[in-house]
């Protein structure tokens, strides 16, 4: 896999099916229905148990607002891998290329997922570390080599948008 | 020489007794204490799955930070588990825990003190 910046445009190339496969995951992998633990990350409160009346306004304003944003983030990132379905033989190596204005977009979308799987796992602190885990024997180290796998994804889309955004003023 | 001028004494009447002036009345009103604006603080919590990179650059689009300060406050969640990024109106305070919720981090709203 090789993965470099175009013009307006982050570029993965030479996708062998295995990890083409792992990026067509990320959108039902962001999903955290059925996970109550995901779904609490995900939607955690803003304040401790004493602040009731702002909990409660939370998850009745903002909360629906929150899923909005990221249900908006996964459906761009799932468009963009539409690319990957293409009609060539099922085992060729594919490219994909996402615009540099989603680049937002998958960076939402893969964190989503990467909290997801980890609540989901409930992967240790340690586990989580170790990114020289091998090799894949369980469905768990499959999990765990996901979310390294899109964290070097945003890794690399951080460092080419590099934080540049103008921020609000203070 | 200097003039001496004419002094007119201030008329000072004889027992007229000291000169007293109301107090104001200062009226004390009880608020509830969510009604006082009190300084919010937003603290955003350690994850062990959010990158460090990741979070520095949503403490400086969501603040406006320099990447050095951002950082230090990113380092202050690894390595203590937690970090107040402002304090101030509760009413900025809660859009800035929601921004950084919308960036998926652990951040809530805490009373200052």
């Amino acid at each position: 896999m090789e993965i470099c910046r175009r013009k307006d445009e982050i570029e993965i190339s030479e996708l062998d099916p295995f990890l083409a496969e792992l990026l067509r995951q990320i959108p039902p992998s962001a999903n955290p229905e059925g996970v109550p633990a995901a779904e609490q990350r995900l939607f955690s409160p803003p304040a401790n148990d004493k602040e009731a009346k702002i909990c409660a306004e939370w998850k009745l304003y903002v909360e629906p607002e929150l899923r909005r944003l990221f249900q908006t983030a996964t459906e761009t990132v799932a468009g963009d891998l539409e690319q990957l379905n293409g009609s060539e033989k099922s085992f060729a190596n594919r490219t994909l290329r996402i615009p540099s204005k989603h680049a937002d977009a998958w960076l939402s979308a893969l964190n989503q997922a990467r909290l997801v799987i980890a609540a989901k796992y409930n992967f240790t602190d340690r586990e989580l570390g170790d990114h020289f885990r091998s090799p894949i024997g369980s469905r768990r180290d499959l999990s765990l080599f996901q979310v390294n796998f899109y964290g070097f994804l945003q890794e690399f889309i951080l460092r080419e948008s590099d934080g540049s955004q103008k921020a609000p003023e203070d | 020489m200097a003039q001496s001028a004419a002094i007119t004494p201030f008329p000072v009447t004889k027992n007229a007794g000291p000169a007293t002036v109301d107090r104001p009345t200062i009226e004390h009103e009880t608020r509830p204490e969510e009604d006082l604006d009190l300084p919010w603080q937003v603290v955003v919590h350690n994850d062990p799955v959010n990158l460090m990179t990741y979070v520095t650059m949503v403490f400086q689009r969501v603040f406006g930070y320099p990447r050095e300060k951002a950082e230090r406050h990113m380092l202050e969640v690894h390595q203590k588990g937690r970090s107040v990024l402002w304090s101030g109106m509760r009413e900025r305070a809660e859009l800035y825990v929601q921004q950084l919720h919308g960036y998926l981090l652990l951040a809530t709203l805490e009373k200052a003190g």
